[in-house]
């Protein structure tokens, strides 16, 4: 019985992009692509689930992210997750991979007691691979990255293959431990027509609310019960629920700065005729050494 | 994201058309399910969600993970190696997320881990799997095997033989035909025969055993020794084991990732199903409506692939200087497939509508009885409803898998010289779907299960209904064929009747099935325009060939064209 937790992230759908979605800063208009799950996180629940259906427990997926996160939410729901946490705040907005990992860090803390902490690689959007890590390190618990395998899991000791430069290498860990997944580690599951007629219905604290928007007659609190009751509540955590430090969040904890954002146009420039004698290749080496491209 | 669901408008006209309340309301037993089961509607609207949640999952499954393993399947085929067959790559994959996603008990009860999802749902999970890769119906389209103990078994065998379906551990197979006995069932000669402890046991050969080689096999056998016809068989379920056999595996022109086996029973523990005596005639004529129903699904899949190649390769091959979708031969041919294939599944949601409808009656007069209440009412809609699905199951499977292999033939005809080569899709379409229109039936049985219903002309009532019906604008004048084709077709039907000729009725059987079927597909069709403009062209071209076909069926009728089957020793040197 392992007790999981899986960290995922709602990213514009990047394979998708049409036309208008490119402005012309070359930025993306986030608003006009649709929002999916972090593939890497996907394959990363499907690890989990591998974990769970051989080995029983729990896996509790947590998301920071604005309120229609829990879009990709009721997905890992649908894919065989037990629980799943909003972690949103507008506060949280603009914040980096510190300010995520530490909010990250504390909300795992708060769900409690766990063995194995799964997240993809890195996101689609930011590319950094720095969230997963981040996490372990501020929780001070090993981490695992660039996972391709769980080779072996016994008692409290993870045996997993990772994937170095030029090959891979066989590491052991104590748990409880963090683990960054590769895409190819797994193929995700489709989703279970049970599951997805069970939690269609399973909705956040925001969305609740939204329901009682207007209508005098619901109260959120009592709604709220109600969906509790019907175990189609989505846990919802805000700063304040966590007890955060303000200046650790959002933009304010964020020390990243992004100083501009260039639109680079590949394009193939001159080229040069080298000729196939001792001082041609001579001096294309001279060439590549003074461009320090050699040496 | 492809979604074999949502990319396809016909298939959502009728899903959005669909009206399920007395169906899903008998299903859920009014909703009361949703107290026990976390799973279930609790209304009417949030069944309707359901099933097309469920729909968009097996559209995205479809297009996104089973076709583009299907050419691989095809390729790989099934192997068979010291007596054990073993499917393709590609097909045991999709079985395994057909079964993470909780889709192999579909039908089934809840009770049982099924989804509870009703029948007419289910073909259209079933179509769509079929245009990802026919092959993959075999498997996951013959859910009423399992549903077959359900009906008939005891809540013991239902226990033993559903949970299993349900999570996709077991498959499973019909084992009906023998070398002597295949479309006359009656000549079954697989003995079954009991101990003194009274069980039964199995002994002798089947063939063409699609899936054969599955966990669980529903048997028909003969129990009543001496007897030679159809009073002495009776149905059995039975596991595979060490005297279950595959003896050898058919290598087969199409649908390469389903096996065909030849098995042989020795000496079998099995189980009855049912009551003795009514294996044919009551238990497998039941199964025959789902299993033609399913086939046609598979036509209609398969249709709808070969249509979107010939599509898109007509569009984009370039001859002449210009696309040969816009040649005129080559449009009009793409035309006759679309109005084909949507005048088709109009036919087809109608008939398994009316199929649903009429097990669903089944199980609430089962439930009133039960109660002790009263089931007059209930038994005269059955009574309607079993009369139209007995017309309507054989004439949607002859007319929509003679449609498939028309439609694949044509869009390997607008391939040209490419269709022909294995690398293109639409060469193993045209091979998956010439099976269509031989089992469960071939077409020429299909007429012969028809004809007797054409004869009554038992849509009488709902012909006369549309006759009357005002059709505005343009409409009316396809109203007005319509009327025509219906004389032609009475007129017909009298001049067949008054020659009181066995023998020439079964030759223009097949004439007057066809005049029936435009009847049936022409005023659907109409319907569907009057309140859908985009169905008006559909229903224009449909009406108006029809009537031209009409005239054609008609005449051959009456013609004295099949006067030389009298001669037919001597023509045939």
């Amino acid at each position: 019985m392992y007790r999981s937790i899986v960290l995922v992230k709602q990213v514009p759908d990047t394979a998708n992009i049409t036309g208008n979605v490119m402005q012309e800063d070359g930025t993306v208009n986030r608003a006009k692509l649709p929002a999916i799950l972090n593939h890497e996180d996907r394959v990363a629940l499907e690890v989990a689930l591998r974990v769970k259906d051989r080995f029983g427990g729990t896996i509790t997926v947590v998301t920071m992210g604005p309120p229609r996160a829990s879009d990709i939410l009721r997905e890992c729901l649908y894919m065989g997750a037990d629980h799943a946490v909003l972690i949103s705040d507008r506060k949280f907005a603009g914040a980096d991979t510190l300010a995520t990992s530490y909010v990250l860090s504390e909300a795992v803390k708060r769900i409690g007691a766990y063995d194995i902490i799964f997240a993809g690689r890195q996101a689609i959007d930011g590319d950094t691979a720095q969230v997963g890590p981040q996490t372990a390190e501020k929780l001070g618990v090993p981490q695992v990255t660039y996972l391709e395998e769980i080779v072996d899991l016994q008692e409290r000791t993870l045996t997993a293959k990772r994937k170095i430069e030029g090959g891979y290498e066989v590491v052991r860990a104590a748990l409880p431990v963090l683990v960054t997944v590769l895409k190819d580690a797994a193929e995700p599951r489709p989703y279970s027509a049970r599951r997805m007629m069970t939690y269609k219905g399973a909705r956040t604290l925001m969305e609740i609310e939204k329901l009682t928007e207007g209508n005098p007659l619901l109260y959120a609190d009592a709604l709220r019960h109600e969906y509790e009751s019907r175990d189609l509540f989505i846990d919802t955590m805000t700063m304040d629920d966590l007890k955060l430090d303000a200046d650790r969040c959002g933009v304010h904890g964020s020390p990243t700065k992004v100083y501009k954002v260039e639109s680079v146009v590949l394009a193939g420039g001159g080229h040069a005729i080298v000729e196939p004698t001792r001082d041609g290749i001579s001096a294309l080496i001279d060439r590549l050494m003074d461009d320090h491209i050699l040496g | 994201m492809a979604n074999y669901f949502l990319d396809n408008r016909d298939l959502l006209f009728h899903f959005n058309a669909l009206d399920l309340r007395e169906i899903a309301g008998i299903a859920e037993e009014e909703y009361a399910q949703s107290k026990e089961h976390r799973d279930a509607p609790v209304n009417y609207e949030d069944a309707m969600v359901n099933y097309r949640t469920v729909l968009e999952m097996v559209g995205d499954l479809a297009a996104n993970r089973i076709a583009p393993r299907a050419s691989d399947v095809d390729h790989e085929g099934v192997s068979f190696a010291d007596g054990v067959v073993s499917y393709a790559r590609g097909t045991q994959r999709n079985l395994k997320e057909l079964s993470q996603a909780d889709l192999m008990g579909m039908i089934l009860p809840r009770a049982y881990g099924g989804l509870n999802i009703p029948f007419t749902v289910y073909m259209m999970a079933v179509e769509m799997v079929s245009r990802a890769d026919a092959s993959l119906m075999n498997l996951f389209g013959l859910q009423d095997i399992a549903d077959t103990v359900r009906k008939f078994g005891t809540e013991e065998q239902r226990r033993e033989f559903l949970p299993k379906f349900c999570t996709g551990e077991y498959t499973g197979a019909m084992a009906l035909t023998e070398p002597d006995a295949g479309s006359d069932l009656q000549a079954v000669k697989l003995q079954a025969y009991q101990n003194d402890r009274g069980e039964w046991f199995l002994r002798g050969v089947k063939r063409f055993i699609t899936n054969g080689n599955g966990d669980v096999l529903l048997v028909l056998a003969r129990s009543e020794p001496g007897t030679k016809d159809a009073r002495g068989l009776s149905l059995f379920v039975c596991h595979s084991g060490p005297t279950v056999k595959v003896r050898r595996i058919e290598n087969k022109l199409g649908i390469h990732g389903s096996p065909t086996c030849e098995l042989q029973f020795t000496d079998t523990p099995a189980q009855l199903v049912g009551d003795r005596k009514f294996g044919l005639i009551k238990y497998v004529f039941d199964l025959m409506y789902r299993a033609r129903m399913g086939v046609s699904a598979q036509a209609l899949g398969i249709a709808q692939a070969a249509y979107e190649e010939a599509l898109s390769y007509a569009r984009d091959r370039e001859q002449f200087g210009r696309s040969i979708a816009s040649l005129p031969a080559v449009a009009n041919m793409l035309i006759e497939m679309r109005v084909t294939l949507e005048t088709n599944r109009s036919l087809f949601y109608h008939a398994a509508l009316c199929v649903d409808r009429k097990e669903k009656l089944e199980e609430r007069i089962a439930a009133l009885k039960k109660a002790g209440q009263p089931v007059t009412e209930e038994t005269a809609a059955l009574k309607a409803a079993t009369r139209i699905a007995n017309l309507l199951t054989p004439m949607a499977k002859y007319v929509l898998s003679e449609s498939a292999n028309r439609i694949s033939y044509d869009a390997l005809q607008v391939h040209g010289g490419t269709g022909y080569m294995k690398e293109f899709r639409v060469e193993r379409l045209a091979r998956d779907a010439r099976i269509t229109n031989i089992y469960e039936g071939t077409s020429q049985l299909q007429i012969v299960a028809s004809i007797g219903h054409v004869i009554n002309d038992v849509l009488r009532e709902w012909l006369d209904r549309h006759d009357m019906k005002e059709y505005r604008g343009g409409l009316g004048s396809l109203a007005a064929a319509m009327r025509e084709i219906r004389a032609l077709f009475l007129e017909s039907l009298r001049f067949v009747t008054e020659r009181k000729d066995a023998a020439f009725q079964d030759v223009a059987a097949k004439d007057l099935v066809d005049l029936y079927s435009y009847l049936v597909m022409g005023y659907l069709v109409l319907d569907e325009a009057a309140d859908e403009p985009s169905k008006a062209f559909i229903a224009n071209r449909y009406i108006l060939s029809s009537l031209a076909k009409a005239r054609a069926n008609a005449e051959m009728i009456k013609s004295g064209v099949f006067a030389d089957l009298l001669h037919a020793d001597t023509i045939l040197v």
